[in-house]
């Protein structure tokens, strides 16, 4: 372990991904530190998402490398430099050090909200169901569901999914958390409830990755902001240099844009 | 003071409908006519009908069908979901060889098939287990295996099987990506995956057309009677053969179907309500 201690929590090498003809991200190189909260911006279609599935294996990089606390995603080093792919089971295996939040939440809707935090860890863990059922209660308090843990998500509103979502995720004990876009696909009113319990996991020291088109949380929560546009990354820094005295211009133009979209 | 306050109150008249009371009339005659005929018309036989219906022969040609059913419908089932799980495979092979045992299931009419499976002695006298182009480990004589017994559930099994494998395979298709990604990104292997997140999800889909299917399975039983395997439409045969008592006697196995389907659907509906746990829709 205290090898471990000189690793980066995630780090990136000249990763690049293409689907058929489409280059979507470019030598992108980018390390994060561990217990750094690292935000990502950028316009749509940017390869923000692309990035953050990289990072778990979701999707897998056409090159480059990406190893979390220096674990290669996705390869076993069979000698120095020399990596082999790994089945997926073993992948499955490296993921669980990974917790992904979606924008579309992804809760499975044949379990209740109890049964959707303690599955993994009971089929994946082998934990004990009085054990995984004790920690699934801490964590709905944690996201203030407790009143919830019977019901269905559909019977949740959006908000309230993507905190069981949270939750579910955290129940693996991750060491790293990536967030893609989790308010984005919320109601405004509801937004503010799920951003709490996100700061709230940040405070816990967590490592985090987010892609987020909300400026001011971005702003309060990370301690380092990156821009990426057209796969790149265009700039990077901390919040107070990217979002508040940008040096580039297409973050410049970026940033006046969704602030216009917020004033509209 | 407004102008409402002073109107006169509204009615609010439904639609005119002329049809709904005529095709309520004629539905009315219809229902009669068929309810005079099974009461004044003296060849249906309602003596020999009630003779035969719980005889002890129909009863065991019953039991027969609904064995078979019952055997043929847990194979298919099995066959099914193997067939849908290699139509999906990424392995090519697999997926080819699912690909034509449907295509095949889907050109040859059931009769056919069941034909051909009993007769199949005379294309492969002797059924031989072993690696190609060696000496054979073990070998049989087909007709020692392949009884009428063997070749109805064969018979039944292929075409069904096929038929649920197509049913499976919508029903994965229809559970959202991100259901895969969520269980991924939680670390499940994909065995996990599958079984604890996709099939509960596919299955619920899949349940009313997968029903369906067993219940026609229930009927289409009658189709072994070609081989002269002994269930229900065979025994029915054998005793008109004897007596010509003919209508009667399809009668009683027409009841029977009819019975039987009929309980299989309120069975179906209590099963789709389990298992539409956590779906409104
Ligand atoms: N599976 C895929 N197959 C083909 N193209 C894809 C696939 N996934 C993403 N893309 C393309 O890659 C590009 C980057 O997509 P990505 O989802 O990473 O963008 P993003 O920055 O997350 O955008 P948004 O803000 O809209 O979520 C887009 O042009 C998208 O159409
Ligand atoms: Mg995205």
């Amino acid at each position: 372990m205290s090898t471990q201690l000189t690793h980066p929590a995630v780090s990136c090498l000249e990763v690049s991904k293409s689907f058929a003809d489409l280059e979507v991200l470019r030598a992108i190189s980018l390390d994060v530190a561990q217990g750094e909260v690292v935000s990502i911006l950028g316009p749509s279609g940017s390869g923000k998402s692309t990035l953050l599935r990289c990072m778990n294996r979701l999707e897998q990089p056409t090159r480059g490398l990406i190893r979390i606390h220096g674990d290669p995603m996705g390869y076993l080093e069979e000698a120095p430099g020399r990596f082999r792919e790994l089945p997926e089971r073993d992948v499955a295996r490296q993921r669980r050090q990974i917790g992904m939040v979606f924008q579309r939440f992804n809760l499975f809707p044949h379990m209740s909200v109890l049964e959707n935090i303690i599955e993994a860890p009971l089929r994946v863990l082998g934990s004990g169901k009085a054990e995984a059922t004790e920690k699934a209660l801490d964590l709905l308090a944690r996201v203030g569901l407790s009143a919830k843990r019977d019901a269905y998500p559909e019977q949740l509103s959006g908000g309230q999914q993507q905190r069981v979502a949270i939750a579910r995720a955290l129940a693996m004990e991750p060491r790293v958390m990536l967030f893609d876009e989790p308010t984005s696909a919320l109601d405004p009113e509801l937004v503010g409830e799920v951003l709490d319990v996100i700061s709230d996991v940040s405070r816990s020291g967590m490592t985090m990755v987010i892609v987020t088109h909300e400026i001011s949380f971005a702003r309060d929560v990370s301690d380092r902001v990156v821009f990426i546009d057209n796969g790149s990354i265009v700039e990077m820094g901390p919040p107070q240099q990217v979002i508040d005295h940008p040096q580039e211009e297409r973050t410049r133009t970026f940033l006046s844009r969704v602030k216009q979209a917020e004033l509209a | 003071m407004t102008m409402q306050s002073t109107a006169t109150p509204v009615q609010l008249l439904p639609r005119r409908d002329y049809v709904t009371p005529v095709l309520w009339v004629v539905l009315f005659f219809m229902v009669l006519g068929v309810v005079i005929n099974l009461f004044t018309n003296p060849r249906w036989r309602w003596d020999v009908v009630s003779q035969y219906i719980v005889s002890e022969q129909i009863l065991a040609g019953l039991a027969t069908t609904l064995w078979l059913t019952a055997l043929s419908g847990i194979v298919g089932i099995a066959i099914g979901l193997v067939t849908a799980a290699m139509r999906l495979s990424k392995r090519a092979p697999l997926r080819m060889i699912a690909s034509v045992y449907i295509a095949l299931s889907r050109a040859i009419p059931a009769l056919v098939l069941i034909l051909f499976i009993y007769f199949f002695a005379a294309l492969v006298p002797n059924i031989e287990i072993g690696l190609p182009f060696l000496p054979p480990l073990i070998s049989v004589p087909t007709n020692s295996v392949i009884t009428q017994f063997a070749a109805a559930v064969i018979g039944l099994t292929f075409i069904l099987g096929a038929h649920l494998g197509e049913i499976f395979r919508g029903g994965v298709l229809s559970v959202d990506k991100g259901q895969q990604e969520a269980a991924r990104a939680l670390g499940m292997p994909p065995s996990t995956t599958q079984l604890r997140v996709i099939l509960p999800q596919a299955i619920r889909v899949s349940t009313p057309a997968g029903a369906n299917d067993l219940i026609s399975l229930f009927k289409n039983t009658s189709l072994v009677s070609i081989i002269g395997y002994t269930e229900l439409l065979t025994t029915v045969q054998s005793i008109y053969a004897r007596t010509y008592e003919t209508i009667p006697l399809l009668l009683v196995a027409c009841i029977w179907y009819m019975a039987l389907t009929l309980l299989a659907m309120g069975a179906q509906r209590l099963l789709e309500r389990r298992m539409s746990r956590g779906f409104s829709r």
